[in-house]
């Protein structure tokens, strides 16, 4: 796949002190580096190596993943809410393509 | 059950030898009989089956293997015939005999008559609705109900979703509705005024697809049903045809419905469960709360529930050959009582309900000419259900051999189709109801005999796996052409031995490639004509069927 | 049941043009081993606390479901740091890391992954007071087929 989009759900809003469950996918074929091709030769790794989860700047969740890891990657986890804020959600490729999006919460 | 004083008459009409015989014994067992119970406490639930779209009366030939594995080993329903009506103290010949088990099976189908009917089950139905209130009475059906016969294939569930809507089922569960794939079963699912429900099927979000479950009030009682589906439907079936979708017996969602269940003030949880008996009997000692499991799936039909912890495990059968009734006391909060019986449905015995028969009729009427073609005739019993062979099977087997000049052929252990007696011709619809599914094409292929030892370990561990979690198969795949040794409670890979090609009787050899034909592959890219076409071809050139027991499988160690 | 080219293990993970050559044989058993051992480094795991939720069959060994979790209150002087899982039986049997903060309110995390072929998977959580739990499950990759 050419660029890698990310999909994330999470509640919009939430009570202080709420531990909420994040979703996320990002369609990425995580080429395992163990796959041959048609003729034989093995086809290069090319995977998402690091996905990392922030909260208003500090780090909530983060994952290194390894050519196990299925394509098209689901990561689920849980975040607790002191205040309203913005999520960062950033996946690190092998080649250091760095694929990021943002979601709102707001805590009431 | 029939009481003692029906099975007496049952056998007294049995000793009036003579052409009239059947419909002595036949007006022996009455509807009333059938309807007969005390009632008890304030909720009746009724429970039918993998009905696998028999909408009209059948023989069909309980097994006479059933291997239970591990602790299922020697404990019912893994008992058949002798063992299992000494189990259950049903007396030889009678009635129960007849539908609960398989020997003298020609001569017992001649006295009582087919079994079954929508039409029927109709009459019962209403016939308790009537007696209880209605709003005393939940109607859950256990799945695989909309796909087995050629006006299911062609209506893509159509018929039975209409037939049974005339039922007014509370909620239902599935398994082969899936294999009309996904859309489709969205489509039929939402269509319906009742819930289809699925705790155990998931989206790629990992959020439900289906509703998981229903709560409703019957005789002033709030019960929960959680649906569960056949939980390895994408395995032992076409993933492709539900690709987004991921089953799985998935526990951990179970115990959070059982516990929503009773938040929202549930006095009884009904598990309507697709999971096939030993599943359902490993997980009601594992997941807590549930009162009354309806199992499915294996086809097993059992006389009495088995009590696992306080949970109530029933098996309602299959083919519309029975209807379970159990009455629920409900004290405090809890089941104070229960009362069961597993109604044999003998269609002679039933006024078939007239607006259901007209249903029934309106559906089949545009197909009639092609199920009536007759095809061929039998000499002997046609049948399916058994864990290691089917004569029917062989028949689709001599079928592929044939028609498709194979050495080997391959048939899933299908526990649906109906049983032909001797003399009977052989109908186009028979043929459908063994094979009517939404993948039938009939491959050919080539396959070394190490290949095909794969295989034949690889099914046999789905069905004797000690632990029932690890069983996801039908019953053995069958085979045509090969004979081997089986010990079921071997380990995976040591099962199977002696492989022999019967032609020969030479020892399979591991490294020879040889011609295979088979149908029902969960490949997608599968080619080949319809297995119906190729069994219909066959018998068109063999139209005397002479079916034997071929013992092509030696069974060990069982 | 099946054709030929869906008839081995090795075979079964040929599908929707995902081609995975995983060998039918056991990879390196030293390479989880050592990767087991790395992880523990020392210390002696407990086999209680660590749910590791997987399905006894895989419907799709490239698309396997994984639950993980610990019950931990999750404060900044209690918490689970990091829980690996590991499936011995792939070429390279660490499938991934996942890093928890007390700010993750909650040690319990869902992915997929792929497997080679029937194996048992191995999860070790490691908590903030240096605690190791480990837990392991079967997961059972099948050819499929004949059900009903």
């Amino acid at each position: 796949m050419a660029t890698a989009t990310p999909r994330v759900r999470l509640p919009a809003i939430a009570k202080k002190g709420d531990i909420i469950e994040i979703k996320t996918l990002i369609s990425h074929e995580m080429e395992s580096g163990q796959r041959k091709d048609s003729a034989g030769a093995l086809v290069p790794r090319k995977i998402i190596k690091l996905f990392e989860a922030q909260f208003n700047g500090h780090p909530v969740f983060s994952a290194d993943w390894n050519p196990s890891v299925s394509a098209n990657p689901y990561q689920s986890f849980f975040a607790k809410v002191e205040e309203s804020g913005i999520f960062e959600f950033a996946w690190t490729d092998d080649d250091g393509t760095v694929t990021k999006t943002t979601a709102k919460i707001t805590v009431t | 059950m029939i009481s003692r004083r029906d099975f007496l008459a049952a056998g007294a009409a049995l000793a009036s030898v003579g052409g009239v015989r059947r419909a002595a014994a036949a007006q022996a067992i009455t509807q009333a009989q059938l309807l007969e119970f005390a009632p008890l406490g304030q909720v009746t639930l009724l429970h039918i089956t993998d009905l696998h779209a028999q909408l009209l009366p059948m023989n069909f030939r309980e097994p006479s293997v059933n291997i239970g594995v591990g602790e299922a080993g020697g404990r019912p329903p893994h008992l058949t015939d002798a063992a299992f009506r000494k189990f259950f103290a049903i007396a030889d010949r009678s009635p129960e005999a007849f539908a609960l088990t398989s020997d003298d099976f020609v001569a017992l189908a001649r006295e009582y008559g087919r079994m079954g009917g929508l039409d029927r089950i109709a009459t019962l139905v209403a016939a308790i609705r009537a007696e209880r209130g209605a709003d005393r009475v939940a109607l859950l059906d256990g799945g695989d109900t909309w796909q087995g016969s050629w006006t299911a294939l062609q209506t893509k569930g159509g018929d039975m979703a209409a037939c049974m809507a005339l039922l007014k089922p509370d909620a239902m569960v599935g398994h082969f509705e899936f294999t009309y794939g996904q859309d489709r079963l969205q489509e039929l699912a939402k269509a319906q005024a009742f819930p289809f429900l699925a705790s155990n099927i998931l989206d790629e979000w990992k959020e439900p697809v289906f509703p998981d479950r229903r709560m409703m009030v019957r005789g002033g009682v709030k019960i929960a049903v959680i649906g569960q589906a056949f939980p390895f439907t994408p395995i032992a079936n076409p993933r492709w045809l539900m690709p987004d979708w991921n089953f799985g017996i998935q526990e951990e969602l179970l115990r959070a419905n059982v516990a929503a269940a009773r938040a929202e003030g549930a006095s009884v949880v009904v598990l309507l469960s697709h999971n096939g008996y030993d599943v359902d009997r490993k997980l009601a000692g594992r997941v807590a709360g549930i009162d009354v499991i309806l199992s499915a799936h294996t086809h097993d039909a059992m006389p009495r529930p088995e009590l696992i912890g306080t949970t109530l495990l029933v098996a309602s059968g299959c083919y519309g050959k029975f209807l379970t009734r159990i009455d629920l006391d409900v004290q405090g909060g809890k089941i104070a009582g229960w009362r069961h019986r597993l109604i044999p449905v003998f269609a002679d015995a039933i006024t078939p309900d007239p607006t259901m028969a007209a249903e029934i009729a309106r559906h089949r009427a545009p197909y009639l000419a092609d199920l009536g073609r007759v095809l061929g005739r039998t000499q002997g019993v046609l049948y399916r259900r058994g864990n290691l062979a089917g004569t029917f099977d062989d028949l689709i087997c001599d079928a592929m051999l044939a028609e498709r000049d194979a050495e080997i052929a391959l048939s899933p252990g299908f526990r649906w189709g109906a049983s032909l007696l001797p003399g009977q011709d052989i109908t186009a619809e028979d043929v459908y109801a063994a094979t009517a599914i939404t993948y039938p094409a009939c491959y050919r292929t080539s396959m070394t005999g190490a290949q095909l030892h794969d295989v034949l370990e690889d099914v046999a561990d789905n069905l004797f796996n000690p632990d029932p979690y690890y069983q996801q198969g039908g019953e053995m795949a069958r085979l045509g052409g090969v004979g081997y040794r089986l010990d079921p409670n071997a380990a995976m890979g040591r099962r199977i031995t002696d492989m022999v090609l019967l032609r020969t009787g030479a020892p399979l050899d591991p490294t020879r490639s040889y011609r295979v034909a088979g149908w029902a592959s969960i490949n997608q890219t599968v080619e080949g004509p319809p297995i119906w076409d190729v069994v219909s071809a066959h018998l068109r050139a063999n139209p005397e069927i002479r079916p034997t027991d071929r013992s092509n499988v030696k069974l060990v160690g069982a | 049941m099946g054709e030929t080219g869906q008839i081995s293990r090795r075979n079964l993970l040929v599908t929707g043009g995902a081609l995975l050559a995983f060998g039918p044989t056991r990879a390196d058993a030293a390479a989880s081993d050592a990767e087991i051992t790395r992880i523990l480094a020392g210390r002696t795991a407990k086999v209680t606390g660590l749910t590791l939720d997987v399905p006894s069959i895989a419907e799709n060994g490239l698309v396997v479901p994984v639950n993980l979790s610990v019950a931990s209150p999750m404060t900044a002087t209690d918490y689970v740091r990091a829980i690996h899982l590991i499936a011995p039986e792939n070429p390279i049997p660490l499938v991934a890391s996942f890093r928890f903060t007390p700010a993750s309110g909650r040690a319990a995390t869902s992915m997929r992954m792929r497997l080679a072929q029937t194996q048992t998977i191995v999860a070790i959580a490691e908590l903030s007071n240096n605690d190791v739990l480990i837990a392991q499950a079967e997961v059972k990759v099948t050819i499929g087929g004949c059900g009903g």
